[in-house]
């Protein structure tokens, strides 16, 4: 046994509201920079749909992830080592921008600067990479709510694959939101694919970071992450994912889409796992039992064997703690609630999912019936074939069991905990008919529905010894070159040293608000602006005097640069 | 005929000072700009072209780059001593070279069209990028102009750089260059290796440094890399080699 700690998440998708709070706060954090326009580390995609980039879960046409070989080795689906050497000279298995969406601005300034006549101005939609008019045609949640989804609905990959017809008028299918993060997976087919071993696995905390400084553009990670969760920086020419913020983990923050979430829905945490066992785990024949294989390899925090075992390999104690008051364990492993998304990529992806029992509640609820009676709710749940079937596609390579025992669950303590609302005994019996207690029902609806931010988020900082050497913690500015240094090297943006994270933060903050963009030279991006200062170019010149004794572009930088999302500085 | 001034400018200044800018320029580009190395891949915005353009580029012109190494670093009485006679070393040679020559023309055609009409991959394009075509393209240009004209249309022996350039190119490496070999070279060779030499010394400053990273090492090495944060120290950047402690 090996035992590693891995940072975690799982998200309750019956409270997801589909805002997109977290795509926006994240893309505001890390990728709001020309190159990542069409960059979602975190994107919220509503089922029935077709998912971003589109149709990525087709793995027999864009082949991420891993499969068994007919001897049951595991390799990588889009070919093995010498098969990515050979066809690296152009890669066919990576999705184009029109699979994502073309990004786009629009003229703002003509707006302004139209001269009068007897029609409305209008601002027209300009390409971010060519410069061109462009007829907007598809975007990263364009089929949002169903919306437009007529047309495209039968074209997802899950409904595909259960080659099921759900009726495409909207009254009488089912919807949910799937916020979706990189899966920081214990064996990470893009760490596989990546030619030039920038990517790895932090031995730490398991996050799966790309070393800007080795990756060579190779761009093969895109194709191996069946999630497509690494994205092709077109500017700097490097793959760039989510980071699960590490620089916020680090310090003991939640990542910026948790902590913004407006359904607060997320849960971080640590999980222990057998690192021997990743392999055999991965290669587990039949694909609906990777998520029994999966949870078996994650270790019992409270097993004193365990707890020896990591002691031995290094976890610290405050480490171990925390992974014993984890709710990532509770969720997975005591209350058996939280799934993994497509355990059948045999990635072994950890951000896993609470599957939504809302699609059950509203075809209830709108029948007439009590939605909260749990009788009535466990019937419909089993009688509710394609929404199960289609979560079961989601959350268990199509085995319906666990994905009807996690809903069962559900609507048990729905139902429980309205008796309890009432004034009644918690009724034991609906406890016991899903294999629980009532003492355990209401421990897990503490969790689900009001545990607090310290209960949601058990993060353990970066262990004392390596904290104080954490440029977040200490003042991010003093730094050679400082946050004077210029922008790009002599070989363009891309080029130069690599800056440390918040003085890469500052340059972004005050390049992006003077970002280049194609409608209108030497003017601020709006949509890139985050509201703070009057960087140059913001107002038209000649119609405001601030526009010409703005200074460089950085000169309002500076108070911006300790924005809401830095971490408190300390030592 | 005595060499003349430009003959040791061309030929044995020249070669010197490029190498130096290709080796030191190399160095300095890996301490000062990994994060610039990289192949700047332009798939993302083109697919359907470069499919056919990048691979025909590329294979065609490691088979031109082997040719090269064999015709100028292998001495000619090595392959003699193999029996290869001159006439079957010329035919090869000239076949082979041509198909390939030809497939690397053919490639880097279709990816300075796809550069030139797409629009994203258009904006994309650096000017380094475009002097580094223009150089790249020259080098290839001249070299299947030299090839054809005295190789294919040159009678039936062609011209013989294994005894003229294929020593010089040799004894500049012993930095003994002796140019009397290389005076009397066709001037369509010499317009290939002056080409050649300047894109060397460009090479490092160009995008071209990705050949230098070929992944070799992806072969040998266990699928799932862990490394620790100890490391990478966070983000706090690293003092530059030169710069002292
Ligand atoms: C064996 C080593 C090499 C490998 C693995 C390699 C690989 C690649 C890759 C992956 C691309 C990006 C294609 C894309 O997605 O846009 C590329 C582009 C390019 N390579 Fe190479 N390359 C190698 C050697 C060379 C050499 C020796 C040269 C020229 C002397 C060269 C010239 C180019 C050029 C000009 C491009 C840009 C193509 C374009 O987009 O117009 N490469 N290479
Ligand atoms: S989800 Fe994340 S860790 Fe897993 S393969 Fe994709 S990018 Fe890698
Ligand atoms: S912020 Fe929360 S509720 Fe809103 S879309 Fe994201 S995950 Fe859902």
């Amino acid at each position: 046994m090996k035992v590693m700690a891995q940072m975690s998440m799982v998200m309750n998708l019956d409270k997801c509201i589909g805002c997109h709070t977290c795509s926006v706060t994240c893309k505001q954090a890390w990728t709001n920079r020309s190159g990542m326009e069409y960059v979602w580390f975190n994107n919220v995609e509503t089922r029935p749909g077709l998912g971003y980039p589109r149709t990525y879960q087709d793995q027999d046409r864009w082949k991420g992830g891993w499969k068994l070989t007919k001897r049951g080795k595991l390799t990588l689906r889009a070919g093995g080592r010498w098969r990515k050497l050979a066809t690296i000279f152009s890669n066919p298995l990576m999705p184009n921008i029109h699979d994502y969406y073309e990004p786009w601005t629009y003229e703002y300034d003509m707006l302004l600067s139209a001269p009068q006549g007897k029609h409305t101005p209008v601002a027209k939609p300009k390409s971010l990479l060519t410069g061109d008019d462009m007829a907007i045609k598809w975007s990263a949640n364009w089929d949002d709510d169903l919306g437009g989804s007529t047309e495209t609905m039968q074209d997802d990959p899950v409904l595909k694959h259960m080659s099921e017809h759900v009726a495409t008028e909207l009254e009488k299918t089912f919807m949910f939101y799937l916020p979706r993060i990189c899966e920081h997976c214990l064996n990470p087919a893009c760490v596989a694919s990546c030619p030039s071993g920038a990517m790895y696995k932090r031995a730490e905390d398991g996050i799966v970071l790309v070393d800007q400084d080795k990756c060579r553009g190779w761009r093969m990670c895109v194709t191996g992450c069946p999630y497509k969760k690494v994205y092709f920086n077109h500017k700097t020419g490097k793959a760039e994912k989510c980071t699960l913020c590490y620089p916020r983990i680090e310090v003991g923050l939640p990542t910026v889409c948790s902590e913004t979430c407006v359904g607060r829905l997320r849960y971080l945490g640590l999980v222990l796992y057998d690192a021997d066992r990743v392999g055999e785990v991965a290669a587990t024949p039949d694909e609906t039992d990777l998520y029994a294989a999966q949870r078996s390899m994650l270790l019992d925090p409270h097993d004193p064997e365990v707890i020896a075992a990591a002691r031995r390999d290094g976890i610290p104690e405050d480490w171990i703690q925390a992974a014993q008051r984890s709710p990532i364990w509770r969720l997975i492993s005591d209350f058996e609630v939280a799934l993994p998304l497509h355990p059948e990529y045999r990635t072994l992806p950890m951000v896993w999912y609470i599957p939504p029992l809302s699609p059950v509640v509203d075809v209830v609820a709108s029948s007439g019936n009590d939605a909260e009676d749990g009788r009535t709710l466990f019937s419909a749940i089993s009688q509710l074939r394609i929404p199960l079937q289609y979560l079961a596609e989601l959350f268990t390579a199509g085995d319906t069991r666990p994905v009807e025992k996690v809903l069962r669950r559900l609507a048990a303590m729905r139902s429980a905990m309205r008796e309890v609302n009432l004034g009644r005994d918690l009724p034991e019996d609906v406890a016991g008919a899903v294999g629980m207690t009532g003492d355990q029902i209401r421990e897990m609806y503490r969790l689900l529905a009001i545990a607090k931010y310290e209960e949601r988020y058990v993060i353990p900082t970066a262990h004392t010894e390596i904290a104080a050497e954490l440029d977040e913690m200490a003042c991010s500015l003093d730094y050679e070159g400082g946050p004077g240094m210029g922008g790009g090297g002599p070989f363009g943006t891309a080029s130069g040293a690599p800056t440390p994270v918040a003085v890469e933060n500052f340059h972004a903050l005050a390049s992006r608000q003077t970002a280049d963009h194609p409608s209108t030279p030497g003017r601020v991006n709006l949509l890139n602006w985050d509201g703070n200062g009057t960087p140059e170019g913001l107002f038209p010149p000649g119609h405001h005097p601030e526009a010409h004794d703005g200074g460089t572009p950085g000169s309002s930088a500076p108070g911006s640069e300790t924005g809401p999302d830095k971490p408190p500085a300390g030592d | 005929m005595a060499v003349s001034t430009w003959q040791v400018l061309v030929f044995g200044v020249l070669p010197y000072v490029s190498f130096a800018l290709f080796v030191l320029g190399l160095i300095w580009r890996y301490r000062y700009d990994k994060f610039g190395w990289t192949t700047r891949s332009s798939e993302l915005h083109e697919r359907r072209l470069l499919r056919l353009g990048s691979p025909l580029f590329h294979f065609g012109l490691i088979f031109v780059i082997l040719g090269h190494v064999v015709g100028l670093v292998i001495p000619k009485s090595w392959t003699g001593a193999f029996g290869i006679t001159a006439e079957m070393y010329h035919i090869g040679a000239t076949v082979m070279g041509t198909i390939a020559g030809v497939a690397a023309l053919t490639g880097l055609g279709i990816l300075i069209y796809r550069r030139r009409t797409t629009g994203a991959v258009f904006r994309a394009t650096t000017r380094n990028d475009k002097l580094m075509y223009v150089v790249l393209a020259g080098v290839i240009l001249a070299g299947m102009y030299a090839t054809i004209r005295h190789q294919v249309f040159g009678g039936s022996h062609g011209y013989d750089y294994r005894e003229t350039v294929g020593p010089w190119f040799r004894s500049l490496w012993m930095l003994d260059p002796d140019l009397t070999l290389i005076q009397d070279v066709p001037v369509a060779f010499t317009i290939h290796i002056v080409i050649a030499s300047i894109l060397f010394g460009l090479w490092p400053f160009t995008r071209l440094v990705h050949a230098f990273s070929a992944p070799v090492t992806y072969t040998m090495r266990p699928y799932v890399v862990y490394r620790s944060r100890d490391e990478h120290r966070g983000s706090r950047v690293q003092r530059r080699g030169w710069e002292g402690p």
